[in-house]
């Protein structure tokens, strides 16, 4: 039995307490935003906010989350995709198949935080979530988006003006 | 505006949608969809115009898809080419992903479904675009009967109608419903728009399923939950041939959830639990006994000897042969040599796969990220012994597919036979990164021997290619080998225009492919074998090139004067590449030309390598001649995406194998190319209006040469084998 916070709601949940928070967002909690890819903190798709901080929920176990820690996950990081990276990603197309882009987004919001105007050093070494779909180019354009950057330089070749 | 008509079929079939899809699916979001099933399945029929486009009163337009949406942008490009067509209002423009079972119960109406070989747009571009005019013309002449006109004095621009006599004006929203009581024209007859003339296709428009992936919204078939659902983890023989001897199911079943351990087919086992993390915890402790069989004693080293014989071999699967190549090498005045390797890769697409199934009395359900739906729909029935027509697939959009995804169907066909042991509950078969990176159906091994011969004047006078390695015909379609040949394996240097082309004229051409199978499973990988064949032809151009003394683009130029889209897509490169032009010091060019899918593709790298001998691409332009463009942002997409799954291949990528077995599972050993790793990518696009090409493919396999080319003038080395990571540059 574990009590989360996510996304501002309590939930109680009957898990044994080494079960990865990853999958007790998918399963127990229903959040399938939160998305499996490696299971072994490499490629980032699982990750959430917790208190702020980005964490890869497939690597930390249920029992180490205490009651009081806020997880935010995809679902609860803005109302009506509002969140300014959210708003850049859209803006910029950066989703192929999407499947990666839950934990790009929690990244890049997380490094906004920190940094809220980060330089290309700066997301470089932020931004190590693995897209198999090529989108890089397009999130590294979304982020200086979504900081206020300009529009990131060219990237593509398309029109990006919505 | 259309607020005042009142639809009376709309909102029922809207209803009865999610009735029908709650009591299939515990959910009508579950789905994805957000227009009426009803329609594709004749409910809804007052609005349908044609098969591909039903209107709705407020003037909404759904166009149908039949492909597969994989992230390639396939939705947003096709229903772009219906649209144009249809004449209607892009902002107004929804889609609906057709079933399997809806095509089959029509009579496979809406033609192949299959996504693969980058044909989703190019093999359907033609009758999808004459459906979106099938329509049009049936709501022009609704219209026209309404006001009494000649249907040639109509105009109409988004949807909207127009007679200019009168000062009339309605929309496709209000003439559906008379539109529909018409005989649709014969497709056939009419004529498509000039598509220099095109106003929605051929633009660079936002993609149209973009804010499901923002927010975590959309349902993958991973993400699938279904009433009363179990889930299942499998482990299949780590040994590929091997089989399951036994397991001990006592050791993990008062584990928590644990519901059975199955064994699957002779290979494999599953546990099924309540969720998935119990399934694979109790699945990863139940001691398990294999019969590994004699492959457990291949190894990469036993591998690499069994193709290495086919390099020498009299004996050969498959060739292009002009005048005497041999001779001509033999008498001429230099000669070049180079023997260059290419090993296992998987796919690793970052959705695991995964099938849901669903067997009742009467009917077999699947849900499953495939790119192939009525393969899924066929393995599903054929695997169930459920009757076809009382089977669908339920469609879901892929995290990845590369290739994966298409013809084998293990993925489903594992899923059902776990299912089987539960009569109508639902079974989720999710397997890890472990499982995935192990029964994959691998981008083949191969090498390639080369000889070339150059005259006193350093003309390439003859060249002999020899490639030996595993075929994917022979493993996957061996009814396509006649006679045991496989031209497949040889993709890239065909003589025949059109599709897969060698863009070089050589007087004394020997071209040859000596199949060497191995026992691991391999399939298409996105690009397949133009891939190993572009970086071998255009590595062993450039070692030629270099020792013909002459400029590495002088060099191809001049053997491409009979291949004038080849060569027109090399110029473009070297031009928006800056080739001769000055680099910052250390940054070094390479350049490189092939073709694949139907399209022309060429690129320049810039490239530097440190002391340490660390790589780093800098920038890429890529060109491409893809014909026609369905949609340029999204064209530079898939290059883009190219270019990243090219240089994780090129740089790092290799599933080893040692007894019997890959030995590379996850991420921290399969290494991928990361954001600081990607340089700055340009797509340059060169259409000629006169073909359609493919676009997810064709330009992957020029980023290995032009790295591998540009990793050459800094070293002064070639690379002879990849990944780059095992070679030693400095
Ligand atoms: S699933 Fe957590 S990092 Fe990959
Ligand atoms: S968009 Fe497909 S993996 Fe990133």
């Amino acid at each position: 039995m574990a009590r989360l916070n996510i996304n501002g709601q309590n939930r109680d949940v009957q898990v044994a307490a080494d079960t990865p928070l990853l999958w007790v967002i998918r399963e127990q909690v229903g959040l399938t935003g939160t998305k499996y890819g490696c299971g072994v903190a490499q490629c980032g798709s699982c990750s959430v906010h917790i208190n702020g901080e980005l964490v890869r929920s497939c690597s930390m176990r249920v029992g180490d989350v205490r009651p009081t820690d806020k997880i935010v996950t995809i679902e609860g990081l803005s109302r009506n995709s509002s969140h300014p990276v959210q708003r850049a990603w859209a803006a910029i197309d950066v989703p192929q198949c999407g499947y990666c882009q839950s934990g790009q987004i929690m990244a890049a919001a997380a490094l906004l935080r920190k940094k809220p105007r980060p330089t290309d050093a700066d997301i470089d070494e932020a931004m190590t979530n693995i897209c198999r779909c090529g989108t890089y180019q397009r999130i590294r354009a979304a982020v200086h988006m979504a900081a206020g950057n300009g529009n990131g330089g060219s990237v593509g070749r398309g029109n990006r003006k919505s | 505006m259309t607020k005042t008509i009142h639809d009376t079929t709309a909102p029922v079939s809207r209803r009865k949608f999610i009735v029908g899809s709650a009591a299939v699916a515990g959910g009508g979001l579950a789905l994805g969809f957000d227009v009426p099933l009803g329609a594709a399945q004749g409910q809804n029929a007052g609005n349908e115009l044609g098969i591909w486009v039903v209107v709705r009163p407020n003037n909404d337009c759904v166009i149908r898809i039949a492909r597969s949406e994989m992230g390639q942008g396939t939705i947003t490009g096709l229903a772009q080419l219906v649209a144009e067509e249809l004449e209607c209002d892009w902002q107004r423009v929804k889609t609906e992903g057709l079933l399997p079972g809806q095509n089959l119960a029509r009579k496979r109406a809406w033609g192949n479904m299959s996504t693969g070989g980058s044909q989703g747009i190019r093999q359907s571009q033609d009758y999808v675009r004459r459906g979106g005019a099938v329509a049009r013309m049936m709501l022009l002449q609704a219209a026209a009967n309404e006001w009494g006109v000649p249907v040639g004095e109509l105009t109409v621009s988004k949807g909207t109608i127009s007679h200019a006599a009168s000062k009339r004006q309605t929309t496709y929203g209000r003439v559906a419903a008379a539109a529909v009581k018409l005989t649709p024209p014969d497709p056939k007859s009419i004529k498509l728009k000039d598509p220099k003339s095109w106003t929605i296709a051929g633009k660079p428009l936002k993609r149209l399923d973009t804010a499901a992936k923002l927010n975590g919204s959309l349902v993958y078939a991973i993400d699938l939950k279904l009433p009363g659902m179990l889930n299942a983890a499998i482990k299949d023989c780590p040994v590929y041939g091997g089989k399951l001897r036994s397991f001990d199911e006592a050791k993990v079943a008062k584990l928590p959830g644990v519901r059975k351990v199955v064994r699957v087919k002779d290979t494999a086992v599953a546990v099924v639990a309540d969720t998935w993390w119990q399934a694979k915890t109790a699945l990863d402790a139940l001691p398990i006994v294999w019969d590994e069989g004699e492959n457990a004693k291949v190894s990469d080293a036993t591998i690499a000897q069994h193709i290495a014989t086919g390099l020498t071999a009299t004996e050969t699967n498959g060739d292009r042969r002009e005048g005497d190549a041999l001779a001509a090498i033999a008498g001429a005045a230099k000669k070049i040599e180079a023997t260059y390797s290419t090993p296992f890769l998987s796919h690793a697409c970052m959705e695991v796969m995964n099938a849901t199934v669903r067997l009742t009395a009467d009917k077999a359900e699947c849900w499953t990220p495939t790119q192939n739906l009525e393969a899924s729909l066929a393995a599903l029935s054929s695997e169930s012994g459920v009757p076809l027509g009382q089977c669908e697939v339920y469609r879901h959009d892929l995290g990845g597919g590369f290739g994966r995804r298409g013809g084998t169907q293990d993925y489903v066909r594992k899923a059902v036979t776990v299912a089987k042991e539960f009569p109508g509950i639902p079974i989720k078969l999710i397997w890890s990164r472990e499982e995935d990176q192990t029964h994959d159906f691998f981008r083949p091994i191969s090498m390639a021997k080369f000889s070339a011969g150059l005259d006193e004047k350093n003309n390439l006078v003859g060249l002999h290619v020899r490639v030996s390695g595993q075929s994917i015909n022979a493993h996957l379609n061996p009814a396509a080998m006649a006679g045991g040949r496989d031209m497949r394996q040889l993709q890239g240097f065909w003589a025949e225009a059109g599709d897969a082309q060698m863009g070089y004229t050589v007087p004394n051409l020997l071209v040859e492919y000596a199949m060497r199978n191995t026992h691991v499973p391999v399939g298409p990988w996105r690009g397949v074998n133009t891939n190993q064949n572009g970086y071998y032809l255009e590595c062993f151009i450039e070692e030629v090139a270099r020792a013909s003394g002459r400029d590495s683009l002088e060099f191809r130029r001049a053997m491409m004067s009979k291949h004038p889209k080849h060569l027109a897509v090399l110029n473009a490169a070297a031009e928006k590449g800056d080739w001769g032009k000055p680099l910052p010091p250390g940054v070094h060019r390479g350049i490189a030309q092939f073709m694949g899918y139907g399209s022309y593709s060429a690129a320049t790298a810039e490239v530097s390598v440190d002391k340490a001998g660390n790589v780093k691409v800098h920038r890429m332009v890529l060109a491409l001649n893809c014909g026609h463009i369905a949609n340029p942002d999204q064209i530079a997409a898939q290059v883009e995406g190219s270019v990243v799954y090219g240089l994780s291949a090129t740089l790092f990528g290799e599933c080893p194998v040692a007894n019997g077995r890959m030995t590379s599972l996850n991420f921290d050993t399969y290494r991928m190319l990361r954001l600081a790793e990607m340089p700055k990518v340009e797509t340059v696009t060169v259409p000629t209006y006169d073909f359609w090409g493919g676009v997810g493919e064709p330009t992957i396999c020029v980023v290995a040469p032009a790295v591998i080319n540009a990793i050459f003038t800094a070293t002064g080395k070639p690379v002879r084998s990849l990944p780059v990571k095992n070679v030693k540059l400095v």
